[in-house]
């Protein structure tokens, strides 16, 4: 089996049957994660650059130990201390690293379209990890794969979306793969955080949160990514917790059996509150833990196609 | 494939003798059941697993762990094939440490699944000795490795093609030989 793309840009517009493939194999990888030695051979041999042009907790130690435990080599590159400072170019610095013989880069950088860029100018398979407001799509694939896990199938599930939708990659990830599979996807948040004409990406708009909630099997909390808050798009946060923040009081309108997910990193107390953060509902750590299982199956398949010749979705 | 080209080798009750067989020399040859564990390779070597195990168990009393095991990510020939193989759940929900442990397949041929099968059980822990039990053995092997338990040897030739099927999976209890297609003589 293998993928139509031997890139992973992003998920829109990749197949039903590449999500449910990646998916698939991921859980045979999440039991990977249970053995004793957390280590299997497939990818021995083929090294992989982590470029990482932004900072990254959990996103960078989750591909790189995912690429250890497939026994991939794994070299990281952070920008900060290397050539960019001295001004060399992202595609100098790409093609002088893959001189020294590389298969697989993962990255992530703040402006959309480097990780596509970076197919044009690369032979090697290209994951994104996170490029400006564009995709994150290893986060929507772990997202939707945790939903999986507790749910069984995607299709029919009300999935809600809280937050700074208008600047998140893992919005957008989650709405194009969420949708593929046949989930019913809301989105809630200040207008001034809502996409242009958001409808058209098939979603259902909401500015108020409690009406937004009602009949929702997972919310899905996105961070208010106070870096990027300079334009004042809301006037305190305060205020935003207020009126969006997710509070045990809020999750009543839910349908049984709801998951609060969140991808992290959580500002407690903003977005929401630490009763919620730590309750049963929330599965917040076992999506990290699934993260890992997601990209070590985005890896192994990713690397069986190496068929220079097929198109980059 | 041509039904003139098959050549039953067991039927369902020759293969069941051949397990109860199998079962009594498992048991003979590790005094009992109680040190045993078996692991079955996916996909028909996981059904032969489960039945030895039925077996022992209506011999001994005793219910011996049976585990499932998906050898691709130990394959050999990983990098050779553009199509990565579809990676299915291992489940050895028990300890292997110190245990007599038997690793079961349908068929041993070049025996490179069985040394990826070894590799894997390396992995997970230090049994106190690996035993191999298969369906057939049908020799044209590539690497020094051999079964303790067999139900039937095959002569076959390289190009053949043998297939155990189990009513649990197939619906039907057989093994079935496919000999190559012959190659027209003259024109060699």
């Amino acid at each position: 089996m293998k993928l139509s793309s031997r890139h992973l840009i992003g998920l829109e517009g990749v197949p039903k049957k590449d999500l449910e493939l990646i998916l698939d194999t991921a859980v045979s990888f999440r039991e990977v994660l249970d053995r004793p030695i957390k280590k299997v051979p497939p990818l021995r041999g083929k090294t992989v650059l982590n470029l990482f042009y932004e900072p990254s907790t959990r996103t960078r130690i989750s591909f790189d130990l995912a690429e250890k435990r497939l026994s991939a080599d794994s070299i990281s590159f952070s920008a900060s201390t290397s050539s960019v400072k001295k001004g060399e170019s992202l595609k100098d610095t790409v093609r002088n690293i893959e001189a020294m013989k590389i298969d697989m880069v993962v990255v992530r950088h703040k402006s959309p379209g480097v990780p596509y860029y970076l197919t044009q100018c690369m032979e090697s398979n290209i994951i994104n990890a996170g490029d400006g407001q564009h995709e994150h799509p290893t986060q929507g694939l772990l997202d939707i794969f945790t939903m999986r896990q507790k749910y069984k199938k995607i299709k029919g599930l009300r999935v809600l979306l809280v937050g700074d939708i208008k600047h998140s990659r893992v919005a957008r990830s989650n709405i194009w793969g969420l949708k593929t599979l046949g989930a019913s996807v809301a989105i809630c948040g200040p207008t001034t955080l809502l996409p242009y004409e958001a409808e058209r990406l098939g979603v259902d708009v909401y500015t108020n949160i409690d009406e937004a909630m009602e009949g929702v099997d997972v919310v899905n909390i996105l961070r208010i990514q106070l870096e990027r808050q300079t334009a004042g798009l809301f006037p305190s946060q305060r205020e935003y917790t207020n009126l969006f923040g997710i509070s045990r009081e809020r999750l009543k309108r839910l349908n049984k059996n709801f998951t609060i997910m969140h991808p992290g990193p959580m500002n407690r107390g903003v977005e929401i509150t630490n009763e919620v953060a730590d309750s049963p509902e929330s599965v917040i750590l076992s999506q990290v833990t699934n993260g890992q299982a997601v990209r070590m199956a985005v890896l192994y398949l990713l690397s069986g196609v190496d068929d220079k010749e097929t198109p980059t979705a | 494939m041509n039904k003139a080209e098959q050549i039953e080798i067991m039927d369902g009750r020759k293969m069941s003798r051949a397990m109860t067989r199998i079962a009594h020399e498992i048991l003979e040859h590790n005094g009992g059941a109680d040190s045993l564990v078996i692991v079955g390779i996916l996909t028909r070597g996981a059904v032969l697993a489960r039945k030895l195990a039925e077996i022992i168990k209506g011999i001994e009393g005793v219910e011996v762990p049976v585990g499932l095991m998906d050898i691709n990510l130990y394959r050999d020939d990983i990098n050779f094939n553009p199509d990565q193989p579809v990676v299915r759940t291992t489940e050895i929900m028990f300890d292997i440490d110190e245990k007599n442990l038997i690793l079961v397949d349908d068929v041993l041929y070049t025996g490179r699944t069985i040394r990826a099968a070894l590799s894997q059980m390396i992995d997970f822990g230090r049994p106190a000795t690996i035993q191999l039990a298969v369906m057939v053995d049908r020799g044209h092997r590539q690497l020094p490795i051999r079964a303790d338990y067999v139900g039937k040897n095959i002569p076959t030739s390289f190009e053949d093609n043998v297939r155990v099927y189990f009513e649990e999976q197939d619906g039907k209890d057989e093994v079935i030989l496919y000999p190559a297609p012959k190659k027209n003589s003259k024109e060699k």
